[in-house]
């Protein structure tokens, strides 16, 4: 089965995230592929290499990027909701004149066409939020 | 063609399980998750919208609220994440209750 | 060149009190330029999206509701309204923008997008769906 996850929530906040990340690993570890992680609304905010979790607790971004390293996930940003929220790559410091970056590895910021097409090109789309 | 309907708020604090179950079907499966596992404690005012339905809960998220599985009612099953995913792949669509 | 699916965009809450009515049209545009079969789904509150007369200069938001006036030029005109959202919030269809699209197959016939429809005959309209996008 091929999965497109929609998360429409930032780290902490809402258990949305925690739950899109369990949801993706045991989708994975039963052998399914995952096309596309797709962060949408506050979700944008799990691509912030900033956060510092206290040490006895999950660290959500951390656990995102390492999945991604791990399984060669697709994790897009969306761009629009990422430059309302403050989340930057290095093309959008240039593009919007900012003097700083942040977005943490893995992620990549991309256009609601990649949410689209994921619903296109996958057999499920599974959304995750508030 | 079936439907997996997820609920994942409280329906003491959201309308959204309300809602959903004027949208389940013969064939599809209601999936409580987060918040949302509280619908199917018995004797809750929330559990009666339960009847009828094939309802499953997400244990992890029972477990982390306090809830034991004898607390629920009758004909519900308790799947974990794995299990979770087999529903998704098992019918044809994803329906998310927000 | 993949098959072109059924694609509904829920709307469940109000405009401006979050932002999911916004962003959730936002994907509706983009989402018109891959030619799918599109429908969007009003429910819940999200039925107080399409009400008229919004005037937002007092909360210092945009007013994104014109957005859904120009839907019928990106060809997005299956727009279903259930109808026990619109009476439990004591609203009625006239309450509603009047959203319409040309048919070029009749000469550009001016025609409703909006279609009320009852909650049995909107989960057989979800039930149809290749794909739900819910904010």
């Amino acid at each position: 089965m091929k999965l497109t996850i929609q998360v429409n929530e930032g780290p902490y906040q809402h258990q949305a995230s925690d739950s899109a990340y369990l949801f993706t690993k045991a989708a994975l570890e039963k052998g399914h592929e995952i096309f596309r992680v797709f962060f949408y609304h506050d979700g944008v905010n799990n691509g912030t290499r900033l956060t510092t979790p206290p040490q006895d607790d999950r660290n959500v971004v951390q656990r995102w990027s390492d999945l991604a390293a791990a399984h060669n996930l697709d994790l897009v940003v969306c761009v629009a909701a990422a430059q309302r929220r403050g989340i930057v790559d290095d093309g959008e410091a240039q593009r919007n004149k900012k003097d700083a970056t942040n977005i943490a590895p893995g992620f990549r910021i991309s256009g609601l066409g990649q949410l689209v097409e994921g619903g296109i090109q996958s057999d499920r789309l599974v959304v995750f939020g508030d | 063609m079936s439907m997996l309907h997820l609920v994942n708020k409280s329906p003491y604090e959201r309308n959204s399980l309300s809602t959903c179950v004027g949208y389940v079907k013969a064939g599809d499966t209601l999936l409580l998750i987060e918040d949302g596992v509280y619908a199917a404690v018995k004797g809750g005012a929330a559990a009666a919208k339960l009847g009828g339905l094939d309802v499953s809960v997400l244990g992890p998220d029972l477990a982390a609220r306090g809830i034991g599985e004898d607390k629920l009612i009758d004909g519900v099953k308790v799947v974990d994440y794995a299990a979770f995913v087999d529903l998704v792949e098992a019918k044809d669509k994803v329906q998310s209750w927000l | 060149m993949s098959e072109v699916k059924k694609f509904m965009y829920v709307n469940r809450r109000a405009p401006y009190g979050t932002i999911y009515a916004w962003e959730s049209l936002e994907v509706v545009l983009i989402g018109a330029a891959f030619e799918q079969d599109v429908s969007l789904a009003f429910i819940d509150d999200g039925v107080y999206q399409l009400v008229k007369g919004q005037s937002t200069a007092g909360i210092g938001m945009k007013n994104f509701s014109p957005t859904y006036a120009a839907l019928g030029d990106y060809e997005v005109n299956k727009i279903f309204v259930e109808k026990e959202s619109l009476e439990e919030r004591g609203l009625t269809l006239d309450d509603l923008q009047h959203l319409t699209w040309e048919d070029e197959d009749e000469d550009w016939a001016e025609k409703d997008s909006i279609r009320l429809v009852s909650r049995a005959e909107m989960a057989d309209i979800l039930a149809e769906q290749d794909v739900l996008f819910n904010f």
